[in-house]
């Protein structure tokens, strides 16, 4: 895209033409540009060599498992029922991308319209995270196609995954209606995106409720399984609120990575008032996801206290837990705190991607490394491990193409009334 | 009673008002607090055991379950040793039996089935209900609506399911049925029981069960671990076991509590339907008390950015 630009091609970034007609849908697909600019611009990218790689050897594998089941890509393991389609793609996409609710309160509840230029990113972030935790709860799932069973079927509503899947499943039609409102403007159907405008605060307040609850009830999925979680990663009383609290920093910590990411490599996406303004915004986030993290520490060693575990802390399993606390906590907090103070946004960045990576430790840990920590580890067949880097390889590659083209990054700059 | 109460409208508020339509959930609720009154159960004696593995073949045989990799006359599989762990119930296999050799005494070989819970996990962690407590005592399972997130076997405290993970289109859970279909429905012992050679195993009323074991060792305070083990672990069990070792010298696991596992989760569930009734008030006040005085807080603020460009 970079080439293109400096030979004066523009990618399509206005609902009418110079000459004030409508482009087609054709066109808006491939960004503006002609279909030979487009196929040379996607194959001069080394990254989608990467990207075709995975998915040539992940996608035979997606298919195999579904000839073949769960067996021949898993070890089959009724120890770790879970594994890592639910311990990485369930439990550390969800908070991750609690970006969507956390920003749109910020924007549309408090009506901090300054952290506008970002919101759109979250809500996508939120969206497709949410949308690609079902992706691997499906290649999980014995039997998929029931799916839909615990909303239509058969009823299960005094169990903790009964609330988890209504939530996700009303949250992201939540959503789905929150993104749409760019999904509209692209496509120029200006009366879908009144309709939803106008019942932003309602989606956003649905948004909290729904987020509260799932991101918790995850948590309380784990509470179930008191004794084979080490006790220093169960809180009966606690585990919601740990899971709820963590999911904060999170989300707004991704949504640092991700626009970072887009800045460095899709800058010709991104229109002036989002280049100019994401410095702001980044400190911005940092702030919140600091308080975040400190709230969430605090509340970490709160149920070591409550009950009474501090003995744990000097096993083996003690010190996993504090290198989990002061790598993903603690160095995250110092990290983002040098970063605010100095107003320097790559201090804040890299604070970011370190609550991230302790955040996926966290879940991971509480999923699978300490999970039955009274039995042996159970290590992921290499098939579990290709597959779930392809659907993330899909889920990267879904989320860039939305982003090429919706108007997330950018404004339109001329709009069609209708 | 009070406790019914409170998880019938905690279940209710979890689905958004749409449970009180839902009229197969009162089955669940009601049928899990406490056991039945007049469920059956087994008692276990361990010290009466020789390992001779009957009850896994007359299991194998009631179930129609596959053949087994080593015949049952083979005693070459107590010493089998998978992940640091010994045998556990399969999907193959719904009950196991394994050899235990504490210090300074004989080898004692407890079996290992479904102990059918009066409160079970397994139950109350299925968010499609396939689970049932029915009030012969059995916890039964059904396939039809297994969705397949194996919460269940996450949930039980005592790794009993198992999965059919090599089944493409019909994996479904596999575990100890109490054979319900073939015999307990109709009042009669399961096929475990009636093949012991050894009458290592009583099957009755859990009540009076719990009253012939602890007669047993009052009678023999000598032969016997003072403990009962299933009388109250995570709410009671069917199955109940009397061990002439201490419990955990024969592999149990001694650190499960007395009560129910659902009750670790009550927190939570008591939170549900706060968040859903204050929330949104919470919410809209902070929006009105934050946009107060501004310009419209929910208008149109992707245009109105544009608009200044203009």
């Amino acid at each position: 895209m970079k080439k293109l630009a400096e030979n004066g091609i523009k990618p399509h970034d206005a609902q009418l033409k110079p000459d004030g007609r409508k482009f087609s849908l054709m066109e808006k697909l491939l960004l503006g540009l002609t279909l030979d600019q487009y196929v040379q611009q996607v194959i001069r990218n080394k990254f989608n060599w990467l990207l075709a790689l995975i998915f040539a050897v992940g996608i035979p594998l997606i298919i195999y498992r579904f000839i073949f089941g769960l067996g021949v890509v898993t070890h089959s393991s009724y120890d770790y029922p879970w594994g890592l389609f639910l311990g990485f793609g369930l439990f550390c996409m969800v908070p991750l991308s609690a970006s969507g609710f956390m920003l749109g309160t910020t924007v549309e509840i408090f009506g901090r319209h300054d952290f506008e230029p970002i919101e759109r990113l979250a809500l996508l972030n939120g969206l497709l995270g949410y949308f690609f935790a079902v992706v691997y709860l499906l290649v999980d799932l014995g039997q998929p196609w029931r799916l839909a069973y615990p909303m239509v079927y058969s009823f299960g509503p005094a169990a903790v995954l009964f609330l988890v899947g209504w939530h996700v499943a009303t949250y992201l039609s939540v959503q789905v209606a929150e993104v749409s409102t760019a999904f509209f403007e692209w496509i120029g159907f200006r009366r879908g995106y009144e309709f939803i405008r106008k019942g932003t605060i309602g989606l956003t307040v649905s948004g909290i409720i729904l987020s509260t609850l799932h991101q918790g009830a995850l948590g309380a999925l784990f509470v179930y399984a008191p004794g084979k979680v080490h006790p220093l990663w169960y809180s009966a009383s606690f585990q919601w609120i740990h899971f709820f609290v963590s999911s904060i920093p999170a989300g707004l910590s991704m949504v640092i990575c991700v626009s970072t990411v887009v800045i460095y490599t899709m800058k010709w996406r991104c229109d002036q008032r989002f280049i100019d303004s994401l410095d702001r915004i980044t400190i911005s986030l940092a702030k919140g996801a600091s308080m975040g993290l400190f709230t969430y520490l605090f509340i970490k060693f709160l149920a070591v206290a409550h009950d009474n575990e501090w003995a744990y802390l000097a096993t083996g399993w003690g010190a996993w837990w504090l290198f989990e606390i002061f790598f993903g906590v603690v160095l995250a907090l110092i990290v983002l705190g040098i970063g605010i103070h100095h107003k320097s946004v790559a201090l804040c960045r890299l604070g970011a991607l370190i609550t991230v990576l302790g955040i996926l430790l966290n879940r991971l840990n509480t999923a699978l490394i300490t999970f039955n920590w009274n039995l042996y580890q159970e290590i992921p067949h290499i098939f579990e491990v290709i597959i779930a880097i392809t659907i993330f390889a899909i889920y990267i590659a879904t989320y860039r193409f939305i982003l090429n083209r919706l108007p997330i990054l950018y404004q339109f700059k001329n709009r069609a009334e209708a | 009673m009070s406790k019914i109460t409170r998880r019938k409208f905690l279940a209710g508020s979890m689905a958004g008002g749409a449970a009180i339509a839902m009229a197969p959930t009162k089955k669940a609720f009601g049928a899990n607090l406490g056991g039945f009154p007049d469920g059956m159960g087994v008692l276990v004696d361990m010290t009466r055991c020789v390992g001779c593995r009957s009850c896994e073949a007359a299991c194998n045989k009631e179930q129609n379950l596959p053949d087994p990799d080593k015949s049952f006359a083979d005693y070459s599989v107590f010493d089998e040793i998978k992940h640091g762990e010994k045998r556990r119930p399969t999907e193959k296999a719904y009950t196991v039996v394994n050899r235990y050799e504490p210090e300074g005494s004989e080898p004692v070989y407890r079996k290992i089935q479904c102990n059918h819970c009066n409160e079970p996990a397994c139950l109350t962690s299925c968010f499609v209900n396939a689970y049932t407590k029915t009030p012969e005592g059995a916890v039964i399972y059904n396939d039809k609506v297994c969705v397949g997130c194996r919460n269940c076997m996450i949930a039980c405290p005592f790794s009993i399911p198992a999965y059919s993970y090599s089944s493409a289109f019909n994996p479904i859970i596999k575990k100890c049925i109490f054979c319900y279909d073939t015999r307990l429905k109709n009042g009669q012992m399961p096929a475990c029981v009636e093949a012991c050679p050894q009458q290592v195993m009583v099957f009755g009323k859990r009540k009076e069960l719990i009253k012939i074991a602890h007669d047993r060792i009052r009678r023999s305070p000598d032969k016997y671990d003072d403990q009962l083990y299933g009388e109250n672990e995570v709410g009671g069990t069917g199955w109940l076991y009397l061990s002439g070792v201490p419990f955990q010298e024969a592999g149990f696991n001694v650190s499960l509590p007395n009560e129910p596992i659902i009750n670790n989760v009550k927190d939570f569930l008591a939170i549900v339907p706060m968040v859903l009734a204050i929330w949104p008030a919470l919410f809209t006040g902070f929006h009105l008390l934050a946009t107060k005085g501004k310009s419209h807080g929910h208008g149109d603020d992707h245009s109105h950015d544009g608009q200044e460009e203009h």
